[in-house]
């Protein structure tokens, strides 16, 4: 009777535990969401989808999908925004410029947001999912996913490994600074003219 | 008397917690309001974004909602398979999602340094190249 007590008191505070997890990696989720919305810089906005990349990976420990949860960490927050930061800084050519939507587009996109949300919102509650509860405490999702992986999603894996190489090459292809033909580079005279790129010089003569 | 209450502090908060979530216990449909909340977030910024990389930046938010769907589905309605052990096709396709959102940033912010490279700017309302 006691032990049956405390397993149950244990069992509470875990579920209590959960709860309160999750409202924390949900709140720094949503918040990061609503920062990228809202934030005209586009360094903090990169900043904004860091948390929110984390509060997903912390949700993804939550659902009990660990391996997901540090492919999350690495791919994303490691690779991806990464990227996305080096993006930024290459092609931010005064990084203080903002743009500002109209304020008749963000009626729109407001309104459009909103009557999606409720909907979604309403459909959820009124649908009825069967739930149940996936017993994967002892059966190592880890070495499940492997065996899935390289088993039911043998065609998928290898294509995605196909799709990666095309990516690459395509990027390093389309990345690769290239010189226009038929434009005049130099544009102002002096003795270093020749070394500065077209692409500084673009900027310059934008900003 | 200030070192009980401190190691009350624990208890204190477990007992507040407690108390603000008694029948809150999370479930799927929590999980599927937030993905909506941030696929709604991810839409906004692509409708209100004028720099091309706020626009991708509301494509992964779109795509990590989809990933919460997902892994949440899998976690909380998925059936065991045949021989009794756990079905994870939710995380599967979680896993592809995260793989092909990496492929599809590196092509978009090449494609964005190429064209910034040409016109100077990312601003998409330039982006009138092609403009019939």
């Amino acid at each position: 009777m006691v032990a049956d007590a405390g397993l149950l008191a244990v069992a509470t505070q875990v579920e209590t535990l959960s709860a309160v997890l999750f409202y924390v990696f949900s709140g720094l989720t949503a918040a990061g969401a609503l920062g990228v919305v809202l934030s005209r810089n586009i360094v903090r906005t990169a900043v904004c989808l860091l948390f929110t990349l984390l509060g997903v990976a912390g949700l993804y420990f939550l659902l009990e999908s660990e391996f997901l949860a540090a492919v999350q960490l690495v791919v994303y927050v490691g690779g991806t925004l990464i990227l996305i930061v080096f993006g930024v800084m290459l092609t931010s050519g005064s990084q203080f410029r903002r743009f500002q939507p109209k304020p008749a587009e963000i009626v729109i996109a407001g309104s459009v947001a909103v009557v999606l949300f409720a909907a979604l919102v309403m459909a959820i509650r009124n649908a009825h999912f069967v739930t149940g509860w996936m017993e994967t405490q002892a059966k190592y999702p880890v070495g499940a996913l492997g065996q899935a992986l390289l088993g039911d999603y043998l065609v998928p894996f290898e294509l995605a490994s196909v799709v990666l190489l095309v990516v690459m090459i395509g990027a390093a292809y389309l990345a690769k600074a290239r010189r226009r033909e038929g434009r005049p580079v130099a544009r102002g005279g002096g003795p270093g003219a020749n070394l500065v790129t077209p692409l500084s010089q673009k900027a310059r003569r934008w900003s | 008397m200030e070192l009980i209450a401190l190691a009350d502090i624990p208890n204190l908060f477990a007992a507040m917690t407690i108390g603000l979530l008694d029948n809150a216990v999370v479930g799927l449909n929590h999980y599927l309001v937030l993905g909506a909340f941030v696929f709604v977030c991810g839409l906004l910024s692509m409708m209100l974004k004028r720099n091309a990389i706020g626009i991708l930046m509301g494509v992964e938010l779109i795509l990590n909602a989809a990933n919460i769907n997902l892994v949440a589905f899998n976690r909380y309605a998925h059936r065991a398979s045949a021989d009794g052990g756990p079905l994870l096709d939710g995380q599967i396709f979680a896993i592809f999602v995260i793989v092909l959102a990496a492929a599809e940033a590196a092509v978009a912010l090449a494609i964005f340094l190429n064209y910034y490279n040409n016109f100077s700017t990312i601003d998409v309302e330039r982006a009138q190249e092609l403009k019939g």
